[in-house]
């Protein structure tokens, strides 16, 4: 039981360290990684206070407190994949955007070769 | 600044490699049309479109990706703006849309002071002919979008339409890339901001070149995906049209 628990929170201190890293590095931006820091800080304390889960899961009526964690987790991954639907979206209408954008640059530039640079300014 | 004579009119003919019919449908627009100017917007095509169109005279936009029919229209549409063209007149690349109906649809706006106006297939011009579930959506998407549109619009997703210069305003700010957005969104955005759409029914001749998507299933799909863009373009709230258009 007690080494169950020590796996978990080592499992999860690793996450944070690589999210932490991944930040570090600028290779992954911090509102993305805001939500999975937060989640494993969540199950460590929850591996480290356990009686929390028991309290949880006796307030909101769950019976068997686990099935509060997997509805939990099931909720923050969820939540996750439709932010990132999202952002995606995002990206696709920027990208759009500047697709058109490169292609009337080009037909100016193509357009008036010695004199792209004055036009563009207009 | 003095106000042309004539509006100034432009040919959107948005392509993706059709370098096959290309060539003829912009001689032929020039000859019917010489007044007008035109843009081919190569939807990133992976053949030579792009040269054919550029050698038949016509102004080519080369998106660098393909976007779909909506999206090569925007760049059109954000080309007519920015160039300050009056009219626009939006024909498909696969030559199924004739030139010489052109001044038909122009006229309709002029008389009805209209901002949009479709060449319509079923308006009782011609002899094009649907049937099963493709005939029910297009029949579903006209009556409700006749009743958006107050007009009566039998053919709600033609690629036939000319637009004034409201409408260019609009649609080079506003204009959707999704699936059928091009047609259907696009017609609700106008609606909803204020502008007047008609149509004239024209004759739709037999594509030069390329397949049309006629399968049952493909129109069941069609079906229910034009259900879901007309429900969530009339749930979205109106856009007036900018004043300015944000590069």
């Amino acid at each position: 039981m007690k080494s169950g628990y020590i796996f978990a929170i080592s499992l999860c201190l690793l996450v944070v360290a690589l999210l932490f890293f991944l930040l570090r590095t600028r290779r992954i931006k911090e509102k993305y990684a805001g939500m999975w820091i937060a989640l494993a800080l969540a199950v460590i304390s929850l591996g480290v206070f356990p009686r929390v889960a028991y309290w949880l899961a006796a307030l909101v009526g769950v019976q068997t407190p686990v099935n509060l964690l997997f509805a939990l987790a099931f909720v923050v991954l969820l939540a996750v994949c439709i932010q990132l639907s999202s952002e995606l979206t995002n990206l696709e209408e920027e990208t759009r955007t500047l697709a058109e954008e490169i292609a009337l640059l080009r037909l100016e530039v193509h357009e008036s070769p010695r004199q792209a640079t004055r036009k563009s300014s207009d | 600044m003095s106000e042309p004579a004539s509006p100034r009119l432009l040919v959107v003919i948005p392509a993706w490699n059709e370098e096959a019919t290309i060539g003829d449908v912009i001689a032929e627009v020039r000859a019917t049309l010489p007044k007008a100017d035109v843009l081919v917007v190569n939807d990133g095509s992976t053949d030579r479109t792009s040269d054919f169109a550029a050698a038949g005279g016509a102004s080519v936009l080369d998106l660098p990706i393909n976007l779909g029919v909506g999206g090569a229209m925007r760049a059109g549409y954000v080309y007519a703006f920015r160039r300050g063209y009056d009219q626009t007149v939006q024909l498909d690349a696969d030559g199924q849309h004739d030139p010489a109906s052109v001044p038909l649809l122009l006229a309709e706006m002029d008389k009805e002071n209209a901002d949009i106006v479709i060449g319509a297939r079923f308006a009782g011009i011609g002899d094009y002919e649907v049937s099963g579930p493709r005939w029910w959506s297009m029949r579903l998407l006209s009556v409700v979008l006749s009743r958006v549109a107050r007009t009566r619009l039998t053919d709600t997703t033609s690629g036939y339409k000319a637009c004034g210069s409201s409408a260019i305003r609009l649609f080079a700010s506003n204009y959707p890339a999704e699936y059928l957005g091009d047609t259907i969104e696009s017609l609700v955005i106008a609606s909803r901001a204020g502008l007047r759409i008609r149509q004239v029914g024209v004759e739709m001749r037999p594509r030069a070149g390329g397949e049309p998507s006629q399968t049952p299933l493909m129109a069941a799909v069609l079906l229910v995906r034009a259900i879901l863009a007309l429900v969530v373009a009339l749930s979205r709230p109106s856009e007036p049209i900018p004043k300015q258009v944000a590069g």
